[in-house]
């Protein structure tokens, strides 16, 4: 078999604290091809920190170890951060969970996507301003030419998530990790957003990490989906099995799901039980 | 409880919500959907007293609001908890801080008492107000942005996708606390959601929303059963069932 494009081998970070707790990621394995893999599990679970650690954005004191964390063969451990700046952004893109958060607040959305074409593309100013027009159409937003001059704090919620979206899409990564990408989008933007992904996925070759709370979109989307609970993984199961989900946890979360087809009065809260904790 | 006649919100020329029309009773629960950027937030935004210039009458509690000014009561009446949780929270301030603040514009003494009790409320631990936003997981910070909403002890709170950012479980327990605390203490909740399950979950009424008007409001029973009348209503029913590839990759 080729070289899985992502391979992590027990990786755990620790965000340093006055108190001894347990690592907020511990442990962690898996391969990711050129497919769409999810990641399910509680908020705190450790899912952001996964996709961060992969990228290595976070604070500096933060121990990040693995056995093994291999991108295209090159090892993200121990990569020079010059090198490590030119993965970020250009072959691994991160799509973050607060979109409008991680835009700079005193740039036009406009100026920002036109940045990223001159720095992926090396086109000229006025060429990028179109390039970024025609990107804002290709997530779906309506009027660009007017969302270009907005600020980020002027742009809905869904707009800046598709934002965000466009601005990876310039920078054709081969590696997406894309953390609820599409939790702000109302069903039919989210079904193109997601259209586009999957396209990129099997037309691109391109790898999809897919950080979401969304069961239905995960089972319906995704190939494999890794279920976390307190920084470790708990099951591993195709997509589209994810109903016959075997850990507790699993099912706990299936059940705890309010459902437009058989609604009902209280929804179940998940008992969490601490031998979970302990390893899968 | 509210009541909105003829709401209009311009931005610049940009005319976002055009004639809204809605009525919540007290106790009420009334969902909002719609697609991306038609114009929810604003509506809620117009009635939290956010967005400031709006034409139009809005009337809570009886008592008729003003675009420009509000007085303190009027504006503790109801609190809003945001969409992105990240942006509702100043990223140098504690969590304690966080909940400490409203009470002191209101001038509200007993703070150490009720800062836990809201801590205890949300199931955040009691250690958390010593934290800062940035050590929090995302539906964390949600939560602390609804124990800030209702540390004021509001008549009314309007959700903006309370919990998109959180996962089912924690979802499955603020749904559940929203629900009681209705029952309780008769909130009345405007409800923003994208996922219709959630929506249909709490509201008594649903209104569906496209290019800054009411296209439809239908009852609980009618999203439930898929009996409605608008195409784009349906639309939404259908997407929110999960992912469909399109016919390109069908093919
Ligand atoms: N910079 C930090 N310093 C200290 N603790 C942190 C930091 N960042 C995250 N944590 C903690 O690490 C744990 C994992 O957080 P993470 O953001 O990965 O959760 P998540 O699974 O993405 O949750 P959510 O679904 O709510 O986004 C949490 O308990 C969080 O409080
Ligand atoms: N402060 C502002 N200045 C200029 N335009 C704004 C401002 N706030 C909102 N808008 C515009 O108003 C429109 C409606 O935005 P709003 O946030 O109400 O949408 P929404 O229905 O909540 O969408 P979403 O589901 O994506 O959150 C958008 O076109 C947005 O760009
Ligand atoms: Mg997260
Ligand atoms: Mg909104």
């Amino acid at each position: 078999m080729a070289e899985p494009l992502l391979s992590v081998r027990n990786l755990t970070v620790e965000f340093p604290s006055l108190h001894r707790i347990r690592p907020a990621v511990s442990g962690v394995s898996f391969d990711l091809g050129r497919e769409k893999v999810g990641i399910i599990g509680e908020s705190g679970s450790g899912k952001s920190t996964c996709g961060r650690a992969i990228m290595r954005l976070h604070p500096g004191r933060t121990r990040i170890t693995a056995d093994r964390m291999a991108f295209m063969g090159q090892d993200l451990l121990t990569l020079p951060e010059r090198q490590m700046r030119a993965i970020r952004g250009h072959r691994i893109a991160m799509i973050l969970q607060d979109p409008k958060y991680s835009l700079n607040p005193v740039m036009t959305v406009g100026e920002q996507i036109a940045e990223t074409v001159i720095l992926h593309e090396r086109l000229p100013r006025r060429a990028a301003r179109l390039r970024a027009m025609e990107m804002l159409e290709k997530v779906h937003i309506r009027d660009p030419e007017r969302v270009m001059r907005l600020y980020p704090h002027e742009v809905s919620g869904g707009m800046g998530q598709r934002v965000m979206i466009s601005m990876m899409l310039i920078a054709k990564p081969a590696l997406i990790i894309a953390d609820e990408p599409t939790s702000a989008l109302d069903v039919s933007v989210r079904q193109q957003v997601l259209a586009i992904l999957d396209e990129l996925v099997t037309d691109s070759d391109m790898g999809l990490l897919f950080i979401s709370h969304d069961l239905n979109l995960v089972r319906s989307f995704c190939d494999r989906v890794l279920i976390m609970y307190a920084g470790r993984v708990v099951e591993e199961i195709a997509a589209a099995d994810l109903d016959r989900a075997q850990h507790p946890y699993t099912r706990g979360l299936l059940e705890a799901l309010p459902s437009l087809t058989e609604p009902k009065d209280r929804l179940a809260v998940l008992r969490r039980d601490p031998a979970w904790e302990v390893g899968a | 409880m509210i009541e909105v006649k003829d709401l209009h919100v311009s931005f610049g020329a940009n005319h976002v919500v055009r004639g809204v029309d809605m009525t919540v009773a007290a106790g009420e629960c009334f969902g909002l959907v719609g697609e991306s950027g038609c114009g929810k937030s604003t509506v809620l935004g117009a009635i939290a007293g956010r967005v400031k210039r709006w034409q139009g009458s809005i009337t809570a509690a009886g008592s008729a609001l003003r675009p420009e000014r509000r007085t303190l009561a009027q504006l503790r009446l109801q609190q809003m908890v945001f969409q992105d949780p990240f942006g509702s929270l100043h990223p140098r301030h504690t969590i304690g801080r966080a909940l400490s603040e409203p009470l002191e514009i209101h001038g509200i003494g007993d703070r150490e008492a009720r800062i836990e009790q809201a801590l205890d409320r949300v199931g955040l631990p009691r250690r958390f107000r010593f934290r800062y936003p940035h050590q929090l997981s995302g539906g964390q910070r949600q939560r602390v942005a609804i124990a800030r909403a209702l540390i004021l002890e509001p008549k009314v709170l309007l959700l903006d996708e309370p919990t998109s950012a959180l996962d089912v479980s924690i979802q499955a327990e603020i749904l559940n606390l929203l629900k009681d605390l209705r029952q309780q203490q008769g909130l009345t909740y405007v409800l923003v959601s994208h996922d219709m399950a959630v929506v249909a979950h709490l509201s008594d009424r649903i209104a569906v929303m496209q290019n800054g008007t009411f296209v439809e409001v239908a009852p609980r029973a009618a999203m439930i059963s898929g009996d409605l009348s608008h195409p784009y209503t349906r639309m939404l029913r259908e997407g929110s069932l999960g992912y469909r590839p399109t016919e390109k990759e069908a093919l």
